[in-house]
Protein backbone atom coordinates (compact mmCIF):
# COMPACT_ATOMS: atom_id res chain seq x y z
CA UNK A 1 0.00 0.00 0.00
CA UNK A 2 1.43 3.17 -1.18
CA UNK A 3 1.53 6.02 2.18
CA UNK A 4 -0.53 8.78 2.03
CA UNK A 5 2.00 11.25 2.79
CA UNK A 6 5.73 10.90 1.71
CA UNK A 7 7.91 13.63 2.31
CA UNK A 8 11.44 13.75 1.24
CA UNK A 9 14.07 16.18 2.21
CA UNK A 10 11.61 18.77 2.76
CA UNK A 11 13.32 22.56 3.13
CA UNK A 12 10.72 25.43 2.92
CA UNK A 13 12.18 29.69 3.35
CA UNK A 14 10.00 32.21 3.95
CA UNK A 15 12.91 34.97 2.75
CA UNK A 16 15.73 34.60 4.62
CA UNK A 17 14.15 32.81 7.68
CA UNK A 18 14.01 28.98 7.73
CA UNK A 19 10.64 27.44 8.18
CA UNK A 20 11.34 23.71 7.76
CA UNK A 21 15.15 21.95 7.17
CA UNK A 22 15.21 18.87 5.55
CA UNK A 23 12.10 17.15 6.78
CA UNK A 24 11.57 13.23 5.80
CA UNK A 25 8.34 12.26 6.86
CA UNK A 26 5.97 9.46 5.77
CA UNK A 27 2.68 8.98 7.05
CA UNK A 28 0.27 5.45 6.13
CA UNK A 29 -2.80 5.12 4.72
CA UNK A 30 -5.05 5.29 7.79
CA UNK A 31 -2.80 6.74 10.26
CA UNK A 32 -3.74 9.17 12.79
CA UNK A 33 -0.91 11.83 13.42
CA UNK A 34 -0.74 14.76 15.27
CA UNK A 35 1.91 16.99 14.49
CA UNK A 36 2.82 19.54 17.29
CA UNK A 37 5.98 22.05 18.52
CA UNK A 38 6.78 25.29 19.58
CA UNK A 39 5.16 28.29 17.99
CA UNK A 40 6.96 28.81 14.48
CA UNK A 41 8.30 25.68 14.78
CA UNK A 42 6.63 25.22 10.75
CA UNK A 43 3.87 23.20 11.90
CA UNK A 44 1.40 24.80 9.82
CA UNK A 45 4.32 25.22 7.60
CA UNK A 46 4.35 21.35 6.81
CA UNK A 47 0.42 21.14 6.30
CA UNK A 48 0.71 24.16 3.96
CA UNK A 49 3.54 22.25 2.21
CA UNK A 50 2.13 19.31 1.79
CA UNK A 51 -1.29 21.06 0.33
CA UNK A 52 0.84 23.56 -1.92
CA UNK A 53 -0.15 26.37 -0.34
CA UNK A 54 3.34 27.63 0.37
CA UNK A 55 6.10 27.07 -2.09
CA UNK A 56 8.82 24.85 -1.26
CA UNK A 57 12.46 25.24 -1.63
CA UNK A 58 13.41 21.96 -1.55
CA UNK A 59 12.90 17.88 -1.25
CA UNK A 60 9.57 16.25 -3.23
CA UNK A 61 5.75 15.35 -1.49
CA UNK A 62 4.17 12.67 -2.72
CA UNK A 63 0.63 12.07 -1.56
CA UNK A 64 -0.72 8.54 -2.22
CA UNK A 65 2.00 8.13 -4.37
CA UNK A 66 1.38 10.86 -6.79
CA UNK A 67 1.75 14.55 -7.51
CA UNK A 68 -0.12 16.81 -5.74
CA UNK A 69 -1.60 17.96 -8.84
CA UNK A 70 -2.80 14.17 -9.60
CA UNK A 71 -4.42 13.20 -6.87
CA UNK A 72 -5.53 16.37 -5.45
CA UNK A 73 -9.06 15.63 -4.80
CA UNK A 74 -7.84 13.13 -2.36
CA UNK A 75 -7.41 15.81 -0.01
CA UNK A 76 -9.73 17.69 2.66
CA UNK A 77 -8.48 20.71 3.94
CA UNK A 78 -9.99 22.76 7.70
CA UNK A 79 -7.66 25.73 7.65
CA UNK A 80 -7.11 27.34 10.69
CA UNK A 81 -10.17 29.06 12.68
CA UNK A 82 -8.65 32.82 12.99
CA UNK A 83 -7.27 32.63 8.69
CA UNK A 84 -11.32 33.10 7.93
CA UNK A 85 -13.30 36.23 8.28
CA UNK A 86 -16.25 35.27 10.32
CA UNK A 87 -17.93 38.30 9.28
CA UNK A 88 -18.46 37.42 5.82
CA UNK A 89 -22.27 37.41 4.81
CA UNK A 90 -22.76 33.21 3.79
CA UNK A 91 -24.85 30.62 5.69
CA UNK A 92 -23.86 27.39 6.82
CA UNK A 93 -24.99 25.11 4.22
CA UNK A 94 -23.44 27.83 1.55
CA UNK A 95 -20.34 27.00 3.40
CA UNK A 96 -20.23 23.43 3.42
CA UNK A 97 -21.51 23.04 -0.46
CA UNK A 98 -18.81 24.99 -1.44
CA UNK A 99 -16.73 21.91 -0.39
CA UNK A 100 -18.19 20.38 -3.56
CA UNK A 101 -16.45 23.13 -5.83
CA UNK A 102 -14.77 21.97 -9.07
CA UNK A 103 -11.43 22.72 -9.63
CA UNK A 104 -10.77 26.02 -11.99
CA UNK A 105 -12.82 28.62 -13.05
CA UNK A 106 -16.19 27.65 -14.16
CA UNK A 107 -18.87 29.99 -16.45
CA UNK A 108 -21.99 30.32 -14.58
CA UNK A 109 -20.98 27.47 -11.87
CA UNK A 110 -23.99 25.47 -10.97
CA UNK A 111 -23.93 22.94 -7.75
CA UNK A 112 -25.86 19.31 -8.80
CA UNK A 113 -28.42 17.84 -7.32
CA UNK A 114 -25.38 15.14 -5.89
CA UNK A 115 -23.61 18.08 -4.42
CA UNK A 116 -26.13 19.32 -2.19
CA UNK A 117 -27.00 16.00 -1.46
CA UNK A 118 -23.75 15.13 -0.61
CA UNK A 119 -23.72 18.47 1.58
CA UNK A 120 -27.32 17.13 3.37
CA UNK A 121 -25.65 13.99 4.19
CA UNK A 122 -22.40 16.11 5.95
CA UNK A 123 -24.55 18.20 7.83
CA UNK A 124 -26.45 15.22 9.09
CA UNK A 125 -23.25 13.36 9.98
CA UNK A 126 -21.88 15.80 12.18
CA UNK A 127 -25.00 16.77 13.64
CA UNK A 128 -25.42 20.37 11.80
CA UNK A 129 -28.63 20.04 10.50
CA UNK A 130 -30.76 22.31 12.31
CA UNK A 131 -27.98 25.20 11.76
CA UNK A 132 -28.18 24.99 8.07
CA UNK A 133 -29.75 28.73 7.20
CA UNK A 134 -27.62 30.37 10.25
CA UNK A 135 -25.05 32.62 8.96
CA UNK A 136 -21.45 31.90 9.96
CA UNK A 137 -21.13 35.02 12.17
CA UNK A 138 -23.90 33.23 14.48
CA UNK A 139 -21.82 30.08 15.11
CA UNK A 140 -20.39 29.16 18.00
CA UNK A 141 -16.53 28.18 17.76
CA UNK A 142 -17.57 24.74 18.05
CA UNK A 143 -20.69 25.08 15.26
CA UNK A 144 -17.97 27.07 13.18
CA UNK A 145 -15.19 24.78 13.39
CA UNK A 146 -17.47 21.54 12.69
CA UNK A 147 -18.59 23.11 9.69
CA UNK A 148 -15.20 23.66 8.85
CA UNK A 149 -14.87 19.58 9.18
CA UNK A 150 -17.99 19.15 7.26
CA UNK A 151 -16.81 21.33 4.30
CA UNK A 152 -13.81 19.15 3.60
CA UNK A 153 -15.35 16.41 4.17
CA UNK A 154 -18.05 16.81 1.52
CA UNK A 155 -15.67 15.94 -1.29
CA UNK A 156 -14.91 12.67 0.03
CA UNK A 157 -11.24 13.06 0.83
CA UNK A 158 -9.12 9.90 2.02
CA UNK A 159 -6.75 11.87 3.68
CA UNK A 160 -8.09 14.92 5.99
CA UNK A 161 -5.54 17.77 6.83
CA UNK A 162 -6.66 19.55 10.22
CA UNK A 163 -4.77 23.15 11.55
CA UNK A 164 -5.63 23.82 14.82
CA UNK A 165 -8.75 22.33 14.81
CA UNK A 166 -9.58 22.80 18.35
CA UNK A 167 -7.77 26.45 19.04
CA UNK A 168 -11.00 28.98 20.37
CA UNK A 169 -13.67 25.97 21.22
CA UNK A 170 -15.15 25.02 24.68
CA UNK A 171 -14.24 21.77 26.29
CA UNK A 172 -17.38 20.61 25.21
CA UNK A 173 -16.88 21.38 21.33
CA UNK A 174 -13.61 19.77 22.12
CA UNK A 175 -14.72 17.00 23.15
CA UNK A 176 -17.11 16.44 20.37
CA UNK A 177 -14.50 17.56 17.16
CA UNK A 178 -12.27 14.61 18.77
CA UNK A 179 -14.74 11.84 18.94
CA UNK A 180 -16.04 13.40 15.42
CA UNK A 181 -11.93 12.74 14.25
CA UNK A 182 -11.64 8.55 15.86
CA UNK A 183 -14.64 7.74 13.75
CA UNK A 184 -13.61 9.73 10.34
CA UNK A 185 -10.23 7.68 11.61
CA UNK A 186 -11.78 4.36 10.76
CA UNK A 187 -11.99 5.01 7.34
CA UNK A 188 -9.61 7.87 6.21
CA UNK A 189 -6.24 9.27 6.93
CA UNK A 190 -6.08 12.23 9.74
CA UNK A 191 -2.93 14.83 9.63
CA UNK A 192 -3.79 17.09 12.41
CA UNK A 193 -1.44 20.13 13.64
CA UNK A 194 -2.44 21.24 17.45
CA UNK A 195 0.12 22.83 19.78
CA UNK A 196 -2.14 21.27 22.85
CA UNK A 197 0.53 18.65 22.75
CA UNK A 198 -1.03 16.92 25.84
CA UNK A 199 -4.64 16.47 24.81
CA UNK A 200 -3.73 15.02 21.70
CA UNK A 201 -1.29 13.33 22.46
CA UNK A 202 -4.13 10.91 24.09
CA UNK A 203 -5.75 10.83 20.61
CA UNK A 204 -3.75 10.52 17.57
CA UNK A 205 -1.97 7.13 16.75
CA UNK A 206 1.29 8.38 15.97
CA UNK A 207 2.80 11.56 16.91
CA UNK A 208 5.40 13.84 15.13
CA UNK A 209 7.63 17.21 16.62
CA UNK A 210 8.83 20.02 14.42
CA UNK A 211 11.26 22.39 15.35
CA UNK A 212 12.56 23.43 12.39
CA UNK A 213 13.61 19.94 11.99
CA UNK A 214 11.39 16.87 12.69
CA UNK A 215 12.99 16.31 15.96
CA UNK A 216 10.63 12.64 16.66
CA UNK A 217 8.10 10.94 14.94
CA UNK A 218 6.80 7.69 16.54
CA UNK A 219 4.30 6.22 18.92
CA UNK A 220 2.07 8.83 20.85
CA UNK A 221 4.09 8.90 24.12
CA UNK A 222 6.93 11.26 24.67
CA UNK A 223 9.60 11.45 27.04
CA UNK A 224 11.44 14.41 28.35
CA UNK A 225 14.34 13.73 25.90
CA UNK A 226 12.31 14.36 23.18
CA UNK A 227 10.26 17.77 24.49
CA UNK A 228 13.73 18.83 25.40
CA UNK A 229 15.07 18.91 21.89
CA UNK A 230 11.88 20.09 20.97
CA UNK A 231 11.27 23.03 22.93
CA UNK A 232 15.27 23.44 23.84
CA UNK A 233 14.27 24.01 27.64
CA UNK A 234 12.77 21.21 30.10
CA UNK A 235 9.31 21.44 30.21
CA UNK A 236 7.49 20.45 33.03
CA UNK A 237 4.95 17.32 31.33
CA UNK A 238 2.43 17.03 34.04
CA UNK A 239 -0.77 15.45 33.08
CA UNK A 240 -3.15 17.30 34.42
CA UNK A 241 -5.81 14.68 35.15
CA UNK A 242 -6.11 13.73 31.34
CA UNK A 243 -7.51 10.39 30.93
CA UNK A 244 -3.91 9.25 29.95
CA UNK A 245 -0.35 10.16 30.99
CA UNK A 246 1.72 11.45 28.12
CA UNK A 247 5.26 10.45 30.01
CA UNK A 248 7.03 7.23 30.14
CA UNK A 249 8.75 7.10 33.88
CA UNK A 250 11.52 9.36 34.31
CA UNK A 251 14.05 7.77 33.15
CA UNK A 252 16.82 10.07 35.27
CA UNK A 253 16.82 11.42 38.66
CA UNK A 254 14.68 14.26 40.32
CA UNK A 255 15.18 17.58 38.73
CA UNK A 256 18.17 16.13 36.61
CA UNK A 257 18.35 17.64 33.39
CA UNK A 258 20.25 15.34 31.10
CA UNK B 1 -33.88 70.26 -11.63
CA UNK B 2 -35.88 67.38 -13.39
CA UNK B 3 -36.38 69.86 -16.18
CA UNK B 4 -32.73 70.49 -16.33
CA UNK B 5 -32.37 66.38 -17.35
CA UNK B 6 -34.44 66.59 -19.84
CA UNK B 7 -33.32 69.72 -21.63
CA UNK B 8 -29.81 69.49 -21.07
CA UNK B 9 -27.39 66.66 -22.54
CA UNK B 10 -24.67 67.49 -19.90
CA UNK B 11 -27.15 66.79 -17.33
CA UNK B 12 -28.78 63.44 -18.81
CA UNK B 13 -24.88 62.42 -19.21
CA UNK B 14 -24.69 63.10 -15.70
CA UNK B 15 -27.44 60.48 -14.69
CA UNK B 16 -26.33 58.25 -16.44
CA UNK B 17 -22.53 58.59 -15.12
CA UNK B 18 -24.06 58.17 -11.83
CA UNK B 19 -25.86 55.22 -12.14
CA UNK B 20 -23.11 53.47 -14.01
CA UNK B 21 -20.57 54.72 -10.87
CA UNK B 22 -22.97 53.40 -8.44
CA UNK B 23 -23.29 50.19 -9.96
CA UNK B 24 -19.72 49.20 -10.56
CA UNK B 25 -19.27 50.86 -7.04
CA UNK B 26 -21.71 49.05 -5.56
CA UNK B 27 -20.34 45.37 -6.67
CA UNK B 28 -16.59 45.95 -6.53
CA UNK B 29 -16.73 48.05 -3.49
CA UNK B 30 -18.04 44.69 -1.85
CA UNK B 31 -15.86 42.71 -2.84
CA UNK B 32 -13.06 44.80 -1.98
CA UNK B 33 -14.06 45.88 1.50
CA UNK B 34 -14.55 42.05 1.91
CA UNK B 35 -10.97 41.50 1.02
CA UNK B 36 -9.47 44.39 2.76
CA UNK B 37 -8.36 46.06 -0.36
CA UNK B 38 -9.54 49.23 0.20
CA UNK B 39 -6.12 51.11 0.20
CA UNK B 40 -4.27 48.82 -2.35
CA UNK B 41 -7.75 50.75 -4.56
CA UNK B 42 -6.45 53.99 -3.13
CA UNK B 43 -3.03 53.73 -4.24
CA UNK B 44 -4.04 52.50 -7.99
CA UNK B 45 -6.37 55.61 -7.89
CA UNK B 46 -3.68 57.69 -6.95
CA UNK B 47 -1.22 56.28 -9.66
CA UNK B 48 -3.40 56.36 -11.97
CA UNK B 49 -2.81 60.88 -12.04
CA UNK B 50 0.61 59.95 -13.42
CA UNK B 51 -1.54 58.74 -16.45
CA UNK B 52 -3.51 62.17 -16.90
CA UNK B 53 -0.28 63.69 -17.24
CA UNK B 54 1.37 62.20 -19.03
CA UNK B 55 -2.21 62.55 -21.28
CA UNK B 56 -1.57 66.61 -20.73
CA UNK B 57 2.35 65.75 -22.17
CA UNK B 58 1.58 64.20 -25.48
CA UNK B 59 -1.85 65.18 -25.91
CA UNK B 60 -3.81 62.37 -25.96
CA UNK B 61 -7.23 62.15 -23.91
CA UNK B 62 -5.96 61.98 -19.92
CA UNK B 63 -8.62 59.63 -19.24
CA UNK B 64 -6.74 57.20 -21.61
CA UNK B 65 -3.60 57.61 -19.78
CA UNK B 66 -5.12 57.03 -16.27
CA UNK B 67 -6.80 53.19 -17.71
CA UNK B 68 -3.64 52.11 -18.68
CA UNK B 69 -1.88 53.72 -15.42
CA UNK B 70 -4.41 52.11 -13.25
CA UNK B 71 -4.07 48.67 -14.98
CA UNK B 72 -0.50 49.32 -15.04
CA UNK B 73 -0.12 49.75 -11.40
CA UNK B 74 -2.71 47.06 -10.67
CA UNK B 75 -0.74 44.24 -11.86
CA UNK B 76 2.64 45.90 -10.66
CA UNK B 77 1.17 45.77 -6.83
CA UNK B 78 -0.10 42.60 -6.86
CA UNK B 79 2.67 41.25 -8.38
CA UNK B 80 5.41 42.43 -5.93
CA UNK B 81 2.56 41.36 -3.19
CA UNK B 82 2.66 37.52 -4.54
CA UNK B 83 6.52 37.81 -5.16
CA UNK B 84 6.24 38.45 -1.25
CA UNK B 85 8.93 40.34 0.66
CA UNK B 86 7.61 43.68 0.92
CA UNK B 87 5.05 44.84 3.22
CA UNK B 88 1.67 45.75 1.19
CA UNK B 89 1.54 48.67 2.97
CA UNK B 90 4.64 50.22 1.70
CA UNK B 91 4.47 48.85 -1.80
CA UNK B 92 0.99 50.31 -2.04
CA UNK B 93 2.25 53.66 -0.44
CA UNK B 94 5.19 53.73 -3.18
CA UNK B 95 3.00 53.12 -6.24
CA UNK B 96 0.96 56.12 -4.56
CA UNK B 97 3.46 58.64 -4.38
CA UNK B 98 5.42 57.47 -7.61
CA UNK B 99 2.17 57.89 -8.72
CA UNK B 100 1.41 62.02 -8.11
CA UNK B 101 5.02 62.75 -8.53
CA UNK B 102 5.11 61.34 -12.12
CA UNK B 103 1.90 63.40 -12.84
CA UNK B 104 3.31 66.55 -11.98
CA UNK B 105 6.54 66.13 -13.61
CA UNK B 106 4.78 65.30 -16.71
CA UNK B 107 2.33 68.23 -16.29
CA UNK B 108 5.21 70.66 -15.73
CA UNK B 109 7.13 69.74 -18.81
CA UNK B 110 4.34 70.25 -20.88
CA UNK B 111 5.00 73.94 -22.71
CA UNK B 112 2.38 76.57 -22.18
CA UNK B 113 -0.14 77.29 -19.05
CA UNK B 114 -0.75 74.26 -17.25
CA UNK B 115 -4.46 72.68 -17.01
CA UNK B 116 -6.94 72.72 -15.22
CA UNK B 117 -7.26 69.31 -13.45
CA UNK B 118 -8.88 69.87 -10.81
CA UNK B 119 -11.96 68.05 -12.62
CA UNK B 120 -10.05 64.81 -12.69
CA UNK B 121 -8.70 65.14 -8.79
CA UNK B 122 -12.00 65.75 -7.24
CA UNK B 123 -14.05 65.10 -10.55
CA UNK B 124 -16.78 67.28 -11.95
CA UNK B 125 -19.78 64.78 -12.40
CA UNK B 126 -21.03 67.98 -14.78
CA UNK B 127 -18.69 67.76 -17.20
CA UNK B 128 -18.79 64.10 -18.51
CA UNK B 129 -18.85 63.85 -22.11
CA UNK B 130 -20.49 61.64 -24.75
CA UNK B 131 -17.01 59.93 -25.38
CA UNK B 132 -16.76 59.69 -21.87
CA UNK B 133 -19.76 58.04 -21.37
CA UNK B 134 -18.90 55.87 -23.88
CA UNK B 135 -15.76 54.58 -22.32
CA UNK B 136 -17.95 53.95 -19.19
CA UNK B 137 -20.44 52.08 -19.98
CA UNK B 138 -18.24 49.57 -21.86
CA UNK B 139 -15.77 49.42 -18.55
CA UNK B 140 -19.09 48.70 -16.83
CA UNK B 141 -20.10 46.05 -18.84
CA UNK B 142 -17.40 44.66 -19.05
CA UNK B 143 -16.86 44.63 -15.13
CA UNK B 144 -20.31 43.63 -14.60
CA UNK B 145 -20.26 40.55 -17.21
CA UNK B 146 -16.74 39.45 -15.53
CA UNK B 147 -18.23 39.23 -11.82
CA UNK B 148 -21.42 37.54 -13.57
CA UNK B 149 -19.83 35.09 -15.42
CA UNK B 150 -17.58 33.99 -12.54
CA UNK B 151 -19.46 34.75 -9.29
CA UNK B 152 -19.01 31.52 -7.24
CA UNK B 153 -15.71 31.31 -8.09
CA UNK B 154 -15.82 35.16 -7.10
CA UNK B 155 -17.54 34.17 -3.60
CA UNK B 156 -15.53 30.94 -2.94
CA UNK B 157 -12.11 33.36 -3.61
CA UNK B 158 -13.53 35.82 -0.90
CA UNK B 159 -14.87 33.60 1.71
CA UNK B 160 -11.74 31.67 1.44
CA UNK B 161 -8.47 32.10 -0.58
CA UNK B 162 -6.74 29.02 0.85
CA UNK B 163 -9.52 26.79 0.53
CA UNK B 164 -10.28 28.02 -3.02
CA UNK B 165 -6.91 27.17 -3.87
CA UNK B 166 -6.69 24.00 -2.30
CA UNK B 167 -9.89 22.69 -3.86
CA UNK B 168 -7.88 23.65 -7.04
CA UNK B 169 -8.73 27.21 -8.34
CA UNK B 170 -6.55 29.46 -9.69
CA UNK B 171 -6.38 32.07 -6.92
CA UNK B 172 -3.63 33.77 -8.40
CA UNK B 173 -5.51 34.71 -11.33
CA UNK B 174 -9.01 35.53 -9.40
CA UNK B 175 -6.52 38.24 -7.33
CA UNK B 176 -4.84 39.40 -10.69
CA UNK B 177 -8.58 40.02 -11.97
CA UNK B 178 -9.75 41.46 -9.27
CA UNK B 179 -7.24 43.99 -9.49
CA UNK B 180 -7.68 44.80 -12.75
CA UNK B 181 -11.54 44.99 -11.56
CA UNK B 182 -10.66 47.72 -9.31
CA UNK B 183 -8.48 49.81 -12.13
CA UNK B 184 -11.30 49.51 -14.39
CA UNK B 185 -13.73 50.98 -11.99
CA UNK B 186 -11.55 53.88 -10.34
CA UNK B 187 -11.28 54.98 -13.77
CA UNK B 188 -15.37 55.07 -14.48
CA UNK B 189 -15.03 56.98 -11.05
CA UNK B 190 -12.64 59.17 -12.36
CA UNK B 191 -14.73 61.72 -14.28
CA UNK B 192 -17.49 61.61 -11.16
CA UNK B 193 -15.86 62.04 -8.09
CA UNK B 194 -12.02 62.24 -9.12
CA UNK B 195 -8.97 60.21 -8.10
CA UNK B 196 -8.56 61.99 -4.85
CA UNK B 197 -12.10 61.02 -3.46
CA UNK B 198 -12.54 57.59 -5.24
CA UNK B 199 -11.77 55.68 -2.11
CA UNK B 200 -14.69 57.19 -0.08
CA UNK B 201 -17.29 55.83 -2.90
CA UNK B 202 -15.51 52.47 -2.98
CA UNK B 203 -16.07 52.08 0.78
CA UNK B 204 -18.57 53.91 1.79
CA UNK B 205 -21.70 51.82 0.00
CA UNK B 206 -20.19 49.17 0.62
CA UNK B 207 -19.75 49.77 4.33
CA UNK B 208 -23.15 51.05 4.98
CA UNK B 209 -24.78 47.51 3.43
CA UNK B 210 -22.35 45.65 4.98
CA UNK B 211 -24.57 46.85 8.38
CA UNK B 212 -27.91 46.14 7.00
CA UNK B 213 -27.64 42.77 5.00
CA UNK B 214 -27.18 39.35 6.10
CA UNK B 215 -26.46 37.87 2.18
CA UNK B 216 -23.86 38.62 -0.37
CA UNK B 217 -26.82 39.35 -2.62
CA UNK B 218 -28.18 41.40 -0.62
CA UNK B 219 -25.30 43.44 0.08
CA UNK B 220 -24.42 44.13 -3.31
CA UNK B 221 -27.76 45.35 -4.30
CA UNK B 222 -28.06 47.53 -1.25
CA UNK B 223 -24.74 48.97 -1.60
CA UNK B 224 -25.46 49.79 -5.70
CA UNK B 225 -28.98 51.72 -3.49
CA UNK B 226 -27.15 53.29 -1.70
CA UNK B 227 -24.40 54.68 -4.40
CA UNK B 228 -27.31 55.65 -6.05
CA UNK B 229 -28.26 57.66 -3.56
CA UNK B 230 -25.33 59.37 -2.65
CA UNK B 231 -24.23 60.30 -6.24
CA UNK B 232 -27.57 61.49 -7.61
CA UNK B 233 -28.34 63.41 -3.88
CA UNK B 234 -24.80 64.56 -4.54
CA UNK B 235 -25.27 65.55 -7.84
CA UNK B 236 -28.74 67.66 -7.08
CA UNK B 237 -26.68 69.14 -4.06
CA UNK B 238 -23.87 70.04 -6.92
CA UNK B 239 -26.84 71.63 -9.39
CA UNK B 240 -28.28 73.86 -6.67
CA UNK B 241 -25.78 74.81 -4.63
CA UNK B 242 -22.86 75.01 -7.41
CA UNK B 243 -20.29 73.11 -5.82
CA UNK B 244 -18.11 70.47 -6.81
CA UNK B 245 -20.08 67.32 -7.97
CA UNK B 246 -17.42 65.16 -5.76
CA UNK B 247 -17.18 66.55 -2.98
CA UNK B 248 -20.91 67.34 -2.63
CA UNK B 249 -21.20 63.41 -3.07
CA UNK B 250 -18.45 61.93 -0.58
CA UNK B 251 -20.08 64.66 2.21
CA UNK B 252 -23.17 63.08 1.41
CA UNK B 253 -21.98 59.37 1.34
CA UNK B 254 -20.10 60.21 4.86
CA UNK B 255 -23.11 61.79 6.60
CA UNK B 256 -25.24 58.74 5.59
CA UNK B 257 -22.21 56.40 6.89
CA UNK B 258 -21.91 58.39 10.37
CA UNK B 259 -25.73 57.74 10.37
CA UNK B 260 -25.79 54.23 10.26
CA UNK B 261 -23.11 53.77 12.69
CA UNK B 262 -24.56 55.61 15.29
CA UNK B 263 -27.11 53.17 14.62
CA UNK B 264 -25.70 50.46 14.84
CA UNK B 265 -23.94 51.96 17.94
CA UNK B 266 -27.74 52.41 19.41
CA UNK B 267 -29.02 49.29 18.33
CA UNK B 268 -26.31 47.02 19.74
CA UNK B 269 -26.66 49.54 23.06
CA UNK B 270 -29.91 48.36 23.31
CA UNK B 271 -29.33 44.74 22.89
CA UNK B 272 -27.09 44.46 25.70
CA UNK B 273 -28.96 46.48 28.49
CA UNK B 274 -31.78 44.10 27.12
CA UNK B 275 -29.61 41.01 27.87
CA UNK B 276 -28.60 42.63 30.83
CA UNK B 277 -32.21 43.06 32.36
CA UNK B 278 -33.20 39.85 31.21
CA UNK B 279 -30.15 38.56 33.40
CA UNK B 280 -30.93 40.70 36.25
CA UNK B 281 -35.29 39.50 36.27
CA UNK B 282 -33.87 36.08 36.40
CA UNK B 283 -31.84 36.49 39.23
CA UNK B 284 -34.51 38.39 41.06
Amino acid sequence: MVPAVEVRDLSVFYGRNVALKSVNLTVQQGEYLGIIGPNGGGKSTLLKAILGLVPTSRGSIRIFGGSLQENRTLLGFVPQFSAIERRFPISLYEVILSGRMKAGLQVFARYTFEDHERTKEAMEQIGLSHLSQRQVSELSGGEFQRMLIARALVSQPKLLLLDEPTASVDATARKQIYELLAKLNEKITIILVSHDMLAISSQVSSLACLNSKLVYHGGPELNDRTVDSLYGCPVDLIAHGLPHRVLRDHTHGPGGIV
Amino acid sequence: MIQAIFEYQFMQNAVIAGILASIVCGIIGVMIVEKKLVMMSGGIAHTAYGGVGLGYLFNFPPILGAFFFAVAAAFGIGFIKRKGGTRSDVIISMFWSLGMALGILFIALRPGYPPDLSSYLFGNILSVTQADLWLMVFLALFVIAIVAILYQDWKNYLFDEEFAYVMGKPTGWLEYMLLLLVALTVVVLIRVVGIILVISLLAAPAAIAEMISRTFEKRILMAVLFGLLTTLGGLTLSYYFNIASGASIVMLSAVIYLLFTIREQVHQHRLKSEMLMQDNEQKE
